[in-house]
């Protein structure tokens, strides 16, 4: 379908058009519309697309953070919810108090070794699709605790997103986020299994093997086993 | 704090205190602050006679290292009393090879955490302490990181973007 982009009309001209968009409308749900005209009235009103590609978008905009804190960066990370920021506008509505209903999981400071089997903990319950922020130079670098102690996230998980800074600022957050948003948005997978080595962990149903590389929590068609 | 003469005089009655043994190894008094040096050995009778003294408080206890020193570990206990604000500061030294230090538990309950605090960071062992385990880093964590010789920096930094364009990560 050819994509038509029209001039911006004036705001009476607008109004006019909007009146008579409206009126199609009625005519065709009375069934009064017919031949050429439904068709234009049909390509005017529908968008077609992949349900892979919705299926996309729907989870780009609705990834829900896990409540999860590790330091200092935890505190830039709670401007995320407040008013200024505020991600319930692109969907992310809540830090979710479970990793279970959690989508992402923001590893807000310094890992310490041992935190980190819990934070994996954590990250493997979380359900797939999944993804995962380093915010903070200690997460990804260890940053100023290049110590005995630390540990850097990707030593035991996958990471989607590195976002630098000590802390980094809640607007470099917010600029991490809509990234991965839109990473989501062109493919779910972000390649992590292939970076790490972890194909064959996905989670799926019945030993079907996805027929794409992304790793998503989808079952075959008509294979049903184990759900 | 007692100043440096009371700090001698407090010396010489530990020494008398314990006979012949030779257990004061020295008294130091810097900047304001007074310390005594004992032998590791007589630790435990050195604290009890430092509480009867009133010294009723034991604040703290630390570990060090004095690399390249020998002998290389230290630990410090610091003693307060609450009566006269008064402090004191007991000293004693320990080789890595054989670095036992008897343990304060039984007498100074406090002293639970921070000899396991010390036991981890700097590897003395003290010995009679009830639950003698690592309280900071896991439990199969190998070394003592507070040693000097311990290697200051950490992991090596595994950075995706290299790894997939067949670089050295640790470079």
């Amino acid at each position: 379908m050819e994509i038509v982009r029209r001039e911006k009309l004036d705001p009476v001209e607008a109004q006019r058009e909007f009146r008579a968009r409206q009126l199609r409308a009625k005519q065709m749900l009375r069934g009064e519309l017919e031949g050429a005209e439904l068709e234009r009235h049909v390509e005017q009103g529908v968008i077609t697309t992949t349900l892979e590609r919705a299926l996309d978008w729907a989870r780009g905009n609705s990834m829900f953070p896990a409540t999860f804190g590790l330091a200092c960066c935890a505190i830039e990370m709670m401007t995320m919810v407040g008013a200024r920021l505020d991600i319930a506008r692109i969907g992310s509505e809540a830090f979710r108090a479970s990793p279970r209903q959690a989508d992402m999981i923001i590893l807000s400071g310094r890992i310490s070794i041992k935190m980190a089997p819990i934070i994996r903990r954590i990250y493997d319950q979380m359900l797939e699709p999944k993804w995962a922020i380093a915010m903070g130079a200690c997460s990804s670098s260890m940053g100023v605790f290049n110590n005995y102690a630390i540990v850097p996230a990707d030593k035991f998980m996958p990471v989607d997103v590195h976002i630098p800074g000590c802390p980094p600022r809640p607007e470099a957050l917010m600029h991490g986020i809509l990234r991965l948003r839109s990473m989501i948005h062109d493919d779910p997978a972000l390649g992590w299994r292939e970076r790490y080595n972890a194909e064959g962990t996905e989670e799926i149903l019945g030993g079907i093997t996805p027929d794409r590389d992304a790793a998503v929590n989808v079952a075959g068609s008509g294979d049903t086993a184990g759900a | 704090m007692p100043d440096a003469t009371g700090l001698e005089l407090l010396a010489q009655e530990l020494a008398e205190a314990h006979g012949d043994e030779p257990v004061v190894q020295g008294t130091a008094h810097f900047r304001g602050k007074g310390a005594l040096h004992v032998q590791p050995g007589a630790i435990r009778s050195t604290l009890e006679f430092l509480r009867a003294k009133g010294y009723g408080f034991l604040a703290s206890v630390h570990g060090l290292d004095y690399y390249p020193e020998e002998p290389r570990l230290g630990v410090h206990y610091e003693l307060i009393d609450m009566n006269a604000v008064d402090r004191l500061t007991v000293k004693l030294r320990v080789p890595t090879d054989a670095p036992e230090v008897p343990s304060v538990v039984d007498q100074w309950p406090t002293a639970d955490f921070q000899e396991r605090e010390v036991y981890d960071m700097f590897g003395v062992v003290f010995t009679g302490h009830p639950d003698l385990r690592r309280i900071l880093m896991p439990e199969d964590y190998e070394g003592h990181p507070q040693r000097r010789d311990f290697p200051v920096g950490g992991e090596p930094v595994l950075f995706t973007y290299d790894e997939a364009h067949d670089r050295d990560y640790t470079q």
